[in-house]
């Protein structure tokens, strides 16, 4: 069964508003995750559990959102900034993640910005093609 | 566990599901405060006894070696009242159960009556560290929690004995 990219986006937009309790309009595509849909650091994994369930994919702990592997690691971050070793490894790790903003000023604490509605379903959308 | 709030289990499939029993009782002094003249179970402690019957199921499945959290109440939804006198059932069933965490669906029922429906994720905190450190013994199924279930686990060796 192939999904079009608009099924894909019901059904996350379906699995986003479950899991973290708001309605299904307000899961826009370039809604951040934490930022715009309140989302915690559990929700990640939560949302992890029902995307695999949802679409029937296994979906590997380190490629939808960064681990500590990154964000602890003192070589990839420096004085709260990702250093451009870390954004290296992050892109790899993270290739369905829109960089372009985040590059300019790699502030660990913008990092949650990353996380889109968007990213999810490009991410998703690798996964089933 | 500080605190056990559930009375016994009348159902344990390892790893799947598990249905625990709590009477409420007017000895419960806080149903004299909540509310004075109208005792009725509060609803937090309705995800008490959820999150204890789950956790446990969730614990059991890795040997209780993993330190099992209540990490989100992803829905609690409130149907009706439990008061005092009620033989309440709380079934938990696994849904998800992964290294990192764990989730469970459960539903209160009571008689023919359904109370609650309850759905909760925990973690197991030691492989969701971000950074910190917790104590290496397990505070949680610690020393009273593992030797009241050796109380429990004779019986169900034995049913003769009821």
């Amino acid at each position: 069964m192939t999904l079009s990219r608009e099924d894909i986006t019901a059904k996350i937009q379906e699995t986003l508003a479950d899991a973290l309790g708001v309605d299904e309009e307000e899961v826009v595509e370039d809604a951040t995750l934490m930022g715009d849909l309140g989302a915690e650091s559990i929700d990640f994994l939560d949302i992890v559990f029902r995307l695999e369930k949802a679409f029937e994919i296994k979906i590997p702990r380190e490629e939808l959102f960064p681990g500590d592997n990154v964000l602890n690691n003192a070589e990839l971050v420096d004085n709260g900034k990702v250093t451009p070793e870390g954004l290296k490894t992050l892109k790899t790790q993270l290739p369905h993640v829109d960089f372009s903003e985040f590059e300019k000023d790699p502030d660990l604490n913008k990092i949650s910005d990353l996380f889109t509605v968007k990213s999810i379903i490009d991410y998703v959308a690798s996964k089933v093609a | 566990m500080r605190w056990i709030w559930i009375d016994k289990f009348v159902e344990f499939e390892s790893g799947k599901r598990a249905v625990s029993i709590k009477n409420v009782s007017l000895a419960e002094e806080h149903l004299h405060d909540h509310f004075p003249g109208y005792p009725i179970m509060p609803q937090s402690l309705m995800i008490e006894a959820m999150a204890q019957t789950g956790g446990i199921l969730v614990g059991e499945a890795r040997n209780f070696q993993e330190k099992v959290i209540l990490a989100k109440v992803t829905k609690a939804i409130f149907s009706d009242l439990a008061r005092p006198g009620d033989q309440l059932r709380l079934e938990a069933v696994v849904e998800n159960l992964a290294e990192e965490a764990a989730t469970i669906v459960g539903t209160i029922t009571c008689g023919e009556r359904r109370i609650a429906e309850i759905a909760l994720m925990f973690s197991h905190i030691d492989k969701n560290l971000a950074g910190m450190e917790f104590p290496e013994e397990n505070f949680v199924f610690n020393d009273q929690f593992m030797s009241l279930l050796q109380f429990y686990r004779p019986r169900e060796a034995s049913p003769a004995q009821n």
